[in-house]
């Protein structure tokens, strides 16, 4: 079979990388991401002993090299099931594709990480691709598609956020458009839902770079702003494709709220959550009653939903 | 301290260190930083420092990055800014420059493999949905975790997060 065929043959066989956020604060994301992938018919399996991926703006801060040789050891996982790799958090996407796509342009830096993963017997080798969820469903399964799977159509108001490391850096990645998008837009609207535009729609949630885990009030500042962008514009929830961003947003409410006794209140879900629902799955059954702003009004307008 | 000689601070920055002699101060990179519009980042003065060689690694607005690389997208002189922040900061943590918070987190990744690892709240949250209580990561698997471990320590990551 040709390289292409091969290709073309296994294109959907995956393993899901979890990441750090995702299982150990928000497991209703990872369930809501195994009974989407379930209804699609993805061929899908866990990617067993993954680690951190790790993070793109906090530890790639630290040292390149222990950044590019833990990411390196992540993919060696996915190239010995010989699938590629499924990740549904903005940072493990940006940390292990742009790693992927570094060191297989780069000989000597495959070279220089090699000698690394050595110590463990292992080798990076460049045989799979790391896909982002949203771009695999519009690329691979696409929304039309998604459309016609769907039971119980949305009929919501929502503000897509697309967070940043799912489009950038885009030197290497797979060329969508950074500044205007509309392909996660248009999954979302394959629920049923309406994707409101806003202003600053495409900023920052705040969170990254460590600026979330050292200094938060910064971090606050920046989505104290976003929030504000999007409850003007009069949405039922916000929609994510990211699990850091997802906590800024949705921690960041009751933290500000805490500190300032604001009333944020705006739902915050996962494209796998939202997806979900419009699959006819519970609030509970998607862990979406498990976030930290819970808004009751919006729950009941699910289940009020035909 | 070595690294604040212009020169020689330059060289230490890899590609972007010849890279960011291309500024030509538009000040779109910060005109286009969303931190910028609520911090006192300032991403053109920060580069210039560098350039400059002046006291960059202890600039408290280093850190106020998130890196969502909107400067580096729009910069009309292609100069890899976000690349460079990362270089400095690196620069910085190797030479002992680091925030407690963010050892913290380093240090969850030396021990857990996990840079945010499971809490008992979550364990229950995950019981709570039908899923195992640790998730199929390093976290179920222990010989994993040994790796993650011996490869953290071949590239000298659990001495640069230690406090010595």
């Amino acid at each position: 079979m040709s390289e292409s065929a091969r290709k073309e043959h296994e294109m959907n066989k995956l393993s899901l990388f979890l990441g750090c956020v995702i299982p150990n604060r928000y497991p209703g994301i990872e369930k809501s991401t195994k009974l989407c992938l379930e209804k699609l018919d993805i061929d899908c399996v866990d990617l067993e002993g993954a680690s951190c991926c790790p993070a793109p703006g906090i530890l790639r801060s630290f040292d390149k090299t222990t950044w590019l040789a833990l990411s390196s050891r992540n993919i060696t996982l996915t190239e010995d099931l010989g699938r590629d790799m499924l990740t549904i958090c903005n940072g493990c996407y940006g940390s292990l594709a742009d790693a992927n796509n570094e060191l297989k342009a780069d000989e000597d830096l495959k070279e220089s990480v090699n000698s690394h993963l050595a110590a463990v017997d292992r080798e990076f080798k460049g045989t799979q691709d790391i896909r982002h969820i949203t771009e695999f469903l519009y690329q691979e399964i696409e929304p039309e598609n998604i459309r016609e799977l769907v039971t119980n159509p949305l009929e919501i108001r929502v503000a897509v956020h697309y967070g940043c490391h799912l489009l950038k850096p885009s030197k290497g990645r797979a060329g969508m458009n950074v500044e205007r998008p509309s392909f996660f837009d248009e999954l979302v609207e394959a629920t049923g839902a309406v994707s409101v535009d806003y202003p600053d729609k495409m900023e920052c949630c705040g969170a990254g770079g460590g600026v979330r885990s050292a200094l938060s009030d910064e971090a606050l500042a920046l989505t104290e702003h976003k929030l504000s962008m999007i409850e003007a514009a009069g949405v039922d929830c916000i929609v994510n494709a990211c699990p850091f961003c997802h906590m800024q947003l949705d921690v960041g409410q009751t933290d500000l709220n805490e500190r300032d006794g604001t009333e944020h209140s705006i739902p915050v879900l996962h494209y796998t959550q939202l997806l979900g629902l419009a699959f006819g799955y519970t609030v509970e059954e998607l862990g979406i009653d498990l976030n930290s702003t819970l808004n009751k009004a919006f729950f009941e307008m699910i289940k009020d939903l035909p | 301290m070595s690294a604040t000689n212009g020169s020689t601070f330059l060289s230490r920055l890899d590609k972007t260190g010849t890279d960011i002699l291309k500024c030509m101060h538009c000040g779109v990179c910060t005109g286009s930083c969303p931190s910028g519009r609520h911090t006192s980042l300032n991403v053109r003065n920060l580069l210039r420092k560098a350039r400059k060689g002046e006291s960059v690694l202890s600039d408290e607005t280093l850190w106020t990055c998130t890196t969502c690389y909107n400067c580096q997208e729009r910069c009309p002189r292609g100069i890899d800014i976000v690349d460079a922040i990362f270089e400095i900061r690196a620069i910085a943590v190797h030479e002992g420059i680091i925030l407690k918070e963010h050892r913290t987190v380093g240090k969850l990744l030396v021990e857990h493999g996990h840079a945010v690892p499971i809490n008992a709240e979550n364990k229950a949250k995950r019981e709570a949905l039908g899923m195992d209580a640790l998730p199929p990561t390093v976290h179920s698997f222990p010989d994993a975790l040994s790796e993650v471990k011996k490869l953290l320590a071949n590239c000298k990551f659990d001495e640069l997060m230690s406090n010595e």
